[in-house]
């Protein structure tokens, strides 16, 4: 009964028995039509500007801030000792990992060739962009005078003094600079054909002028796109190894700390996971209203969401592997600084943010994405991205707090609570990252052109229409 | 300013990459080596009808790479063991196995961006003219839904009436002469 009921669903594919990638109709222009239309309408919908409102308005709150900051050095914020790690590293951690869904999408799925990615890739990309842009302010802030963060870099000076590149937090410079500078090439070499569209479709003489330049002078050559394949394939491979490599390291800032609760060999992994986990969440937080808004139900189908809640389902379970592995050392290590730190992280007088963790990230994600159901209906996916994101800044305020604040020594024991100043630039950030996505919406084809356009049926080539005269 | 005068070649615009595919097979059997096709999307197959199989952006990335692993090596050696020799908790000064993570990194990434400009270069981009722009039904139809066969008056074959006569008998939409 079920199965005949699947079959008559126009929205699945009789000859896979899966949602469609792409709800079918469509054609090359139309599609080019309705990406394109998005950006080039002299029309802004008034929803854009009151979103945009609320980001931009958060966003100078950032300023204000960040000023304050400056003026007053980083006690405005609740660390001391000895929790010396507070929001900004949360943040930081958080930030970057939710950028990891977005080169995942765009490097390791292109090279899995799961082509229905095509649909969400670009603006999981410009996702990580600007998720990087929030997570790299945090450390250059928590470092109290980021005037002089180019002393991390090698540069030479009048005092003779250079980079210690045996430090983690040295490695994180080079990490997180490659990772911003290969995201943002990535991004910008996949929307050059785009932006030949753009140029060609624009009818304003200033569209024409801005796009061009942006388009470099793509005119679709097929030499040319030969050559941007092997780039853009190649730029998948050298991503996909650097976004393991980036929350690896982050992980390392904590592994190689000799701290009850940090000095652990499962972090790269169960880093690298929830990293993955908070991004797709991310995605799907931006994804569903985006296409509601916008009508790109046709191209940002149920499969697409279908197939984000499988890979959280994943990456969920290996993170729920993560956590359930550090409270199997803590008491296996019989080290009694680590059963300590364990018991007091979940029944200490911060335990309840174990719970809200555990209840976001494993009970509530972990039992319901099984259902197909459940997995399709855009609602409850909305929810569950929320209840993700949320479980996943809670994992790491319980490891960056939960880790320090009852430390060696009952004398030197302490509590964490965050100031004003720390929700400020929390919200803040939020807003940054939402003011320049919209703007990413309204400005740049927020779904790549080119790549859908490869996906539908038009795009076949069979042999017998090639076939030439002298035969092959 | 264009650079020359007179006619840069003769464009045909298809419907289909089938058409496109079989014109451009057919016209390299026939001897035609100055063309090139210009498509919405990547069509491999055309690019392999017109003789293009590969190209050097692999061997530019691996050079990159390369050269990015090379100078943070020697970088971080330098620093560490003459520069600036710092005692930590006794370790070695040349501590490879620490100097290994900004290696890796900037292995990837000058091997990315010399797959990104590389890429770029080899194409001849960015560039601000070109005379197939000066084509009435290009930019309508190459970035959108059309596919295009363009012979160059370079080639020695190529005869304005001839070639025309020549590209007809494919069954193409239009053919039009793109002028420099």
């Amino acid at each position: 009964m079920a199965t005949s009921e699947l079959k008559h669903d126009p929205r699945i594919d009789p000859a896979t028995g899966e949602y469609r990638v792409i709800a079918p109709g469509q054609t090359f222009r139309s599609i080019t039509e309705k990406i394109s239309r998005i950006v080039l309408t002299p029309e802004t919908p008034l929803g854009w500007f009151a979103i945009f409102a609320v980001g931009g308005a958060l966003a100078t709150m950032l300023m204000v801030a960040l000023t304050w900051l400056f003026l007053k050095g980083t006690g405005i914020w609740a660390i001391s000792q000895p929790v010396a790690w507070g929001f900004a590293i949360i943040n930081f951690v958080w930030w970057i990992g939710i950028g990891h869904a977005g080169t995942l999408i765009s490097a390791i799925l292109l090279l899995f060739k799961q082509s229905w990615r095509n649909s969400i890739n670009r603006f999981a990309e410009a996702m990580t962009i600007f998720a990087v842009v929030c997570a790299g302010m945090f450390p250059l802030i928590h470092t109290g005078r980021p005037w002089l963060a180019y002393w991390m870099l090698p540069l030479p000076n009048t005092m003779n003094v250079w980079p210690q590149f045996r430090s983690p937090l040295m490695w994180d410079v080079f990490a997180v600079s490659t990772y911003a500078t290969i995201s943002v090439v990535f991004w910008y070499i996949g929307m050059v054909p785009d932006f030949g569209t753009m140029r060609d479709r624009a009818e304003s003489k200033y569209a024409q002028y801005i796009y061009g330049l942006c388009a470099l002078g793509w005119r679709g050559s097929v030499r040319h796109w030969s050559r941007y394949e092997t780039a853009s394939l190649l730029l998948a491979g050298l991503a996909t190894p650097l976004v393991l490599s980036v929350h690896t390291v982050i992980s390392f800032d904590f592994a190689v700390a000799v701290l009850p609760g940090w000095h652990t060999t499962i972090f790269p992994p169960y880093f690298v996971a929830g990293a993955i986990y908070s991004g797709f969440a991310m995605v799907l937080t931006l994804a569903i209203p985006l296409r509601k808004f916008y009508h790109l139900e046709g191209l940002v189908t149920e499969r697409h969401i279908d197939n984000m809640g499988k890979v959280m389902l994943a990456t969920g379970f290996i993170v729920a592997y993560g956590y359930g592995m550090e409270v199997f050392m803590a008491w296996y290590s019989a080290s009694h600084w680590e059963a300590f730190m364990m018991w007091n992280r979940m029944f200490g007088p911060m335990g309840w943010s174990y719970w809200v963790l555990i209840t976001c990230n494993l009970a509530i994600p972990l039992t319901t994405l099984w259902s197909r159901k459940l997995r399709t209906s855009i609602p409850f996916m909305f929810f569950i991205s929320i209840v993700v994101n949320t479980g996943m800044w809670f994992e790491r305020f319980v490891i960056v707090v939960t880790s320090l604040y009852r430390d060696f020594l009952p004398s030197s024991w302490g509590t964490y609570r965050a100031t004003k100043w720390d929700y400020a630039v929390y919200a803040g950030t939020l807003g940054l990252f939402t003011a320049l996505f919209l703007l990413f919406v309204r400005f740049l084809p927020m779904i790549p052109m080119s790549e859908i356009r490869m996906m539908l049926p038009g795009a076949k080539i069979t042999a017998k229409a090639t076939a030439t005269e002298a035969g092959d | 300013m264009p650079a020359r005068e007179g006619t840069y070649g003769l464009l045909a615009e298809f419907d289909t990459p089938g058409d496109l595919v079989r014109a451009a097979r057919q016209a390299r059997q026939d001897g035609w080596r100055r063309m090139d096709c210009y498509t919405p999307y990547p069509v491999e197959e055309a690019a392999e009808a017109i003789g293009f199989h590969r190209n050097k952006v692999p061997l530019l990335t691996l050079t990159g790479g390369l050269m990015g692993l090379t100078a943070m090596f020697l970088l971080e050696t330098w620093i560490s063991v003459w520069a600036f020799p710092l005692n930590i908790g006794g370790r070695p000064l040349y501590s490879w196995p620490a100097f290994i993570v900004p290696a890796y990194e900037w292995t990837i990434l000058f091997a990315g961006l010399s797959a990104a400009f590389g890429m770029l270069a080899l194409n001849g981009l960015p560039s601000l003219y070109h005379p197939l722009f000066n084509a009435p039904n290009f930019r309508n139809g190459a970035t959108t839904d059309k596919f295009f066969l363009c012979l160059e008056a370079l080639d020695p074959k190529f005869d304005l009436v001839e070639a025309k006569r020549y590209l007809e008998s494919f069954q193409p939409v239009s053919v039009v002469e793109v002028e420099y």
